[in-house]
């Protein structure tokens, strides 16, 4: 079988693929791609299955060396990324001959890249997903982040042939540039007065360093509940605004706990989620409320436009 | 009566209690039994927990508005469903020790001696109110008010796997490593989350637990 050898692991690289879902009645989070409209994308370009296992990079890329020829698909934010023979282009299908190094660099923009590679990562399964699952060390590799000299093995079949062409410039995204963040009412949102919801859609929130798979904390204008209540344990769905007692919010991310007991006042809609994963520390972002038929008509259109890349 | 909320664009909250009762427990386990047996279209997941049921959906898949008018039809006639089958666990601990750090600090907050913790926490019998927070976590009803206690002033990063834990009113046992702010008071070895094939926690909402101090506890 080949292998795709890690010769640098970047700054926090994991197998991912689109997760678990179905399982939060045993308190497993679906996990998955942070931005998984861009590994979709990296599948199909290599020819893989939408759901095909590949490496999420994180702010600064990794380098690896495939041990056979290969097809590779690099998506997400721009990693700078150079093969033996000159830069990679991205967004496309590359052909890697054996014991070419593929190496990324820091991303300038957004926050995530992957490295889609035609057969797949082949690691074990848990509950049906290859997804790395960081925080409870499940999943993907030995349920941790990648490191020099690990070797991945490579599926030898895809149900595809590559594309031959790259994707269109104006159906990537414009990674760094975020536009507001559209969100519907959560279930406290009740909890929280006018005031409340004037700052929360009129402030900027800038992304603190407490970023990660399982959240992201924002800073600004506190938000505060109308009366301190205790909330009653519950589940909490991925994308939730949770508003602990000091007022930061927290957006819940694809590795939060599945429940919680603080009030949330509002939910980022689905299509919005995969923006989530180009957030980095010190970023400013807004929100914007919208109904959920807005928030559906919007889920549609993202649907039928990535059909369309990946017919 | 019970209320469905909508909770995000693609998940619904049905609402039995504002608090955890037994009956809101019993109505939320037999409305996730329902839904889990006999699916509607669009379902993806589902999460109980004390008086609420968490469900998720698949907006492309279905109606919304019809999925949150069956959700509440089903709610409102819970009480005719089938109770659940139980089944009952004995759990083997490790007393104190370095599998249980926060031991002594317990026996401290609630006046009982070291023994006498022991003694508490085992005397009782725990029911399983739901699974959820991370891998197999179950959430025990049924710690003795002598041993209520408050979390953890600093949460842990890192709580190893096996470890049994309070806080507040609540007892658990956190199955994977995970951070966590609860009292750990004990080790168990039981496996209570299956990291291996198929994968899946080895308790279920409604199950009877009890403990046992191992020799060689405190």
């Amino acid at each position: 079988m080949s292998e795709l050898i890690v010769e640098a692991p970047g700054f926090l690289t994991t197998v991912q693929d689109l997760g678990r879902p179905g399982h939060a009645a045993s308190g497993v989070s679906a996990s998955g791609a942070a931005d998984p409209i861009a590994l979709t994308v990296g599948n199909r370009l290599v020819g893989n299955d939408p759901g095909a296992a590949a490496l999420e990079m994180t702010m600064i890329g990794g380098a690896f060396r495939p041990t056979a020829d290969a097809v590779v698909a690099l998506t997400g934010a721009e990693t700078g990324a150079r093969a033996d023979r000159g830069p990679v282009l991205p967004w496309c299908a590359i052909s890697v001959r054996a014991g070419e190094t593929i190496t990324c660099s820091a991303l300038r923009a957004g926050a995530r890249s992957y490295l889609c590679i035609r057969g797949g990562i082949q690691v074990p399964l848990l509950l049906g997903s290859a997804s790395t699952h960081l925080l409870t060390g499940l999943g993907g590799l030995s349920g941790r982040a990648l490191r020099e000299g690990d070797r991945l093995p490579i599926g030898a079949i895809a149900p595809r042939s590559p594309l031959e062409y790259p994707v269109d410039p104006s159906a990537i995204p414009s990674y760094g540039l975020s536009g507001p963040f559209r969100l519907t009412p959560g279930p406290q949102g009740s909890w929280f007065d006018e005031r409340a919801r004037r700052t929360l859609y009129e402030s900027d929130w800038r992304v603190t360093e407490s970023c990660d798979r399982m959240g992201i904390r924002l800073a600004g204008e506190p938000v505060r509940a109308m009366a301190s209540r205790e909330l009653t344990t519950e589940g909490v769905p991925l994308g939730a605004i949770q508003v602990p007692p000091a007022g930061s919010p927290i957006v819940l991310f694809v590795e939060h706990q599945t429940t919680g007991g603080y009030p949330k006042i509002a939910n980022v809609i689905s299509a919005d989620l995969p923006r989530l994963g180009g957030l980095r520390p010190r970023d400013t972002i807004a929100f914007q409320a919208v109904s959920r038929s807005q928030a559906h008509a919007l889920l549609r259109a993202q649907k039928e436009a990535l059909d369309a890349i990946l017919a | 009566m019970p209320r469905v909320v909508e909770a995000s664009d693609r998940a619904f909250l049905a609402v039995f209690d504002d608090a955890a009762t037994t009956a809101a427990g019993r109505d939320v386990r037999r409305l996730f039994d329902w839904l889990s047996r006999d699916r509607p279209a669009g379902l993806v997941d589902l999460h109980p927990a004390y008086a609420t049921l968490l469900i998720t959906y698949d907006p492309l898949r279905c109606d919304p508005a019809g999925l949150a008018s069956e959700i509440e039809r089903r709610a409102g006639k819970v009480g005719d469903r089938p109770a659940r089958e139980t089944r009952a666990f004995t759990i083997p601990v490790r007393y104190g020790g370095l599998g249980g750090p926060d031991l002594e600090e317990v026996s401290r907050a609630t006046g009982l001696s070291v023994p006498e913790v022991v003694a508490a926490h085992c005397g009782a019998e725990y029911e399983v109110a739901f699974i959820g927070f991370t891998p197999g976590f179950p959430y025990l009803s049924g710690l003795p008010e002598q041993l209520h206690t408050s979390r953890r002033g600093t949460p842990r990063t890192s709580v190893p796997a096996g470890s049994v834990a309070i806080a507040g009113g609540q007892a658990g046992i956190y199955p994977v490593r995970s951070p966590g702010g609860w009292n750990v008071i004990g080790r168990t070895e039981l496996v209570l989350f299956d990291t291996e094939g198929d994968g899946g926690a080895t308790l279920s909402p409604g199950d009877r637990v009890r403990f046992e101090p191992m020799r060689g506890s405190a």
